[in-house]
């Protein structure tokens, strides 16, 4: 059947049963927004084409689909370039849609021209500039196909105005041929079993475990095979969820603000299984002394992460899921036969982590007069019981969530991990609130960030999107004066935030209700309340403003030099 | 030490400009570069020679060979390859110096390709040392312009390391 472009683009969005599209119109797109005034999809009209890539974002990482976003030429296109930036570094799978001038003035300079594919070439996975209307479909069914596959990432299609409004003959394809391309890889089954003979017979094991184990869906997998051979496991940033928060083999996480027990226990293994991880500065530290006695498997899908940062002893290319499920059956049939010298060893390594725990746990000084961030979040765990999705934005807030939040599922943990984005959780929550409609999506973000794309109210309330927005407000960009605190001698430049907005008469005026908390005792029935009301609600909770984030490993420091906290009767983050 | 690093790609649009990124964004320059298609009008060869250690090499091609249009990677250092490379030299000949010149350019097999009233223009193949040989000689003389491919190459024997299949992929 012949169609216009724009009818094109919208059957073939169909056909990969995209539900919701987040983006803005502008002049180059018109006739696809025309398209989607009566097409079966959903359109989010963002305030800002940034947090239209992130709220795809959200979606893609809250539910492990494709995220969509769609914005115009020019500065609709370079404002999404963030959020691009953003799911490359986290692997997140989306398929980015630019307009762009008529093909003949692509080049001139014209009105609204910017060179988005040149822009985003070395920040997407792949990118596309139409060149013929016919090609759209085939084009699409790639961009699809390789957002989501293999180590995914973000896929730009930049689509000139002309094509979208002269006709073509559209068929969608069924399969997707591509000759420089092979996503998937099966792990060579010697390895699998001499990892699997590996990890049994080490003495102080520990899984490392990433975003790839989110991303693979293998969360129920890792602890499967945690537990049968016994091994302790951390997770990174984004691997946050892939591992429950409380479990006796949990660790938390790992890194610059990782647990004590994390790093040393990382710090004295004898084998680390590494597993959907790249081995990144803010985990390792100084790279010589990372997990420096360990011999190293590396469970990796993207072969250009293996032996990038770290030689490995084991190098196993393949997807962690897979490899997870290939293991187990040598695991179980190993541990049946383990002499009892072997539980006795093992029991003194999990002992050894046990004492660890214990000595050096999570905690802060809680206090009465001011509501202490820790405290907060733990409060935030209590009354959604670990079931809510967490958005995070970028600072201190963000290390707390990690550390005092209990996690119990994957996909529930959404954080600008690689890129370290400010800007990021708000429009994220909104995404995944899109995808998971029931679920409760709590985004936990700092007063500075927040700022960054508050501008999404608008969204939220346009849609009644039931989102609980927690500014964790220290009237500081905290990360930066922890730094300069601890680093440049308390001066602190360019951090006083102590003139911000009233953030919760700021929600009124977008129609949200807004609380105000500064009291701790006010603390637990405000939460409570405000995650009751079944619209969107934003708490503005004001905390100490010179909390630090501990423990912290210096940059480029080893991460055996931490340096704790120090507190008068500290409250410890319980692991039960 | 000098790398030649041999690629098979999609011959499109782009596809030079996100090879060379992966270069440019880490501050690496490329020594030389080729690029042409090949029997299959649909594939480019291109043949590039680096300066950087073997182990940025090998993690470099990792990358390249992990883009959609890069369809499958070599590393053609280890010697059991051949290399080409043509250079043009543009020399002012004096005409008393023509029948000299001649001489010295057919030590190296080098052709005339051009003949003007006072200048020749030389075509010479040979490997990267061989061709710098030869500009050498020819630099007693006034060189106004040098022109050179870069090397091609290929790895000697019914071995290569390109092999394209339906699915795709290199091995
Ligand atoms: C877009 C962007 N700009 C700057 C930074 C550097 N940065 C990292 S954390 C931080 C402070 C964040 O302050 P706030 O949002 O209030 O969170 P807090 O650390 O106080 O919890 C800054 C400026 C960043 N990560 N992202
Ligand atoms: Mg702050």
């Amino acid at each position: 059947m012949r169609m216009k472009g724009a009818q094109i683009f919208v059957e073939c969005l169909l056909r990969e049963n995209v539900e919701v599209i987040f983006g803005i119109p502008g002049g180059v797109v018109l006739s696809i927004y025309d398209q989607l005034y009566d097409a079966p999809i959903k359109h989010v009209l963002m305030r800002h084409e940034q947090a239209a890539a992130h709220a795809a974002d959200g979606y893609a990482r809250a539910s492990g689909k494709v995220g969509v976003c769609l914005a115009t030429s020019g500065p609709g296109a370079t404002n999404l370039v963030t959020g691009i930036v953003t799911a490359h570094m986290d692997s997140v799978p989306l398929v980015v849609f630019t307009g762009n001038v008529p093909t003949h003035l692509i080049g001139n300079d014209a009105f609204q021209e910017a060179d988005i594919v040149g822009i985003t070439r070395p920040c997407t996975k792949h990118n596309y500039l139409v060149r013929r209307t016919e090609d759209l479909p085939r084009i699409i069914k790639e961009a699809f196909y390789i957002a989501s596959t293999g180590r995914p990432g973000p896929v730009l299609v930049d689509m000139p105005k002309d094509l979208l409004l002269s006709d073509a003959e559209f068929s969608y394809p069924e399969t997707v041929s591509l000759r420089g391309y092979r996503p998937v890889v099966e792990a060579d089954p010697h390895q699998i079993e001499a990892a699997a003979r590996a990890l049994m017979e080490a003495q102080r094991p520990v899984v490392y475990a990433g975003g790839g184990i989110i991303t693979s869906g293998a969360s129920a997998e890792l602890l499967e095979v945690a537990e049968l051979a016994e091994i302790p496991v951390t997770t990174t940033l984004m691997g946050i969820g892939g591992f429950p928060t409380v479990h006796r083999l949990s660790l938390g996480m790992l890194g610059m603000h990782g647990t004590w027990y994390a790093n040393t226990a990382i710090s004295h293994a004898d084998l680390l299984f590494a597993i959907g991880v790249r081995f990144d500065d803010r985990v390792t530290g100084k790279l010589e002394e990372f997990a420096a006695d360990a011999k190293k498997i590396h469970v990796e899908i993207d072969p250009s992460e293996i032996n990038k940062n770290v030689p490995v002893d084991l190098p196993i290319l393949g997807d962690a899921k897979l490899v997870l499920q290939q293991l187990k059956p040598h695991l179980v049939k190993m541990r049946a036969e383990m002499p009892p010298e072997w539980h006795r060893e093992r029991r003194a390594w999990l002992d050894q982590i046990e004492q660890w725990k214990r000595e050096h746990p999570l905690c802060y000084d809680d206090d009465d007069e001011v509501i202490k961030p820790q405290r907060l979040i733990e409060e935030i765990a209590r009354v959604t019981q670990g079931d809510a999705i967490i958005s995070v934005d970028v600072g201190q807030h963000q290390m707390w969530a990690a550390q005092f939040y209990r996690f119990k599922r994957p996909r529930t943990w959404l954080s600008s991990s690689g890129l370290g984005a400010m800007g990021f959780g708000f429009p994220a929550a909104i995404g995944a609130q899109m995808a998971r409609p029931d679920q409760l999506v709590v985004a936990i973000v700092g007063d500075g960030g927040f700022q960054m794309t508050m501008q999404e109210l608008a969204t939220v309330a346009e849609h009644r999107l039931p989102i609980k927005v927690v500014i964790v407000n220290n009237a500081y960009l905290g990360m930066v004066r922890q730094w300069q605190q601890i680093f440049f001698n308390g001066r602190y430049s360019a951090v006083d935030l102590s003139l911000s907005p009233d953030f919760a008469r700021l929600a009124e005026a977008f129609g949200i209700v807004g609380y105000r908390v500064t009291r701790p005792a006010a603390l637990a029935d405000t939460i409570k309340e405000a995650f009751s009301i079944p619209g969107p609600v934003v708490l503005d909770v004001h905390v100490a403003p010179e909390e630090n984030v501990y423990p912290m490993v210096p940059p480029g420091a080893s991460i055996k030099e931490m340096i704790e906290g120090q507190y008068k009767s500290p409250k410890t983050f319980q692991l039960t | 030490m000098n790398q030649t690093i041999s690629l098979l790609v999609e011959n499109k649009s782009g596809v030079l400009a996100r090879i060379a990124g992966l270069f440019s964004a880490r501050g690496y320059n490329i020594e030389s570069l080729s690029v042409a298609k090949t029997d299959d009008p649909t594939l480019s060869h291109i043949t590039m020679v680096v300066n950087l250690e073997p182990r940025v090499v090998a993690h470099l091609l990792k990358l390249l060979d992990k883009m959609i249009d890069v369809i499958s990677v070599a590393n053609l250092s280890d010697g059991k390859t051949v290399e080409r490379e043509l250079v043009l030299l543009k020399v002012r000949v004096d005409p008393s110096q023509r029948m000299e010149i001649l001489k010295e350019a057919e030590l190296f097999r080098a052709r005339v390709i051009d003949v003007g009233s006072d200048s020749y223009i030389f075509e010479a193949t040979g490997d990267t040392e061989k061709i710098e040989a030869f500009i050498e000689l020819f630099r007693k003389y006034e060189i106004e312009e040098v022109a050179r491919t870069g090397a091609v190459a290929m790895a000697r024997g019914l071995t290569s390391p390109h092999r394209v299949t339906a699915t795709g992929g290199s091995s």
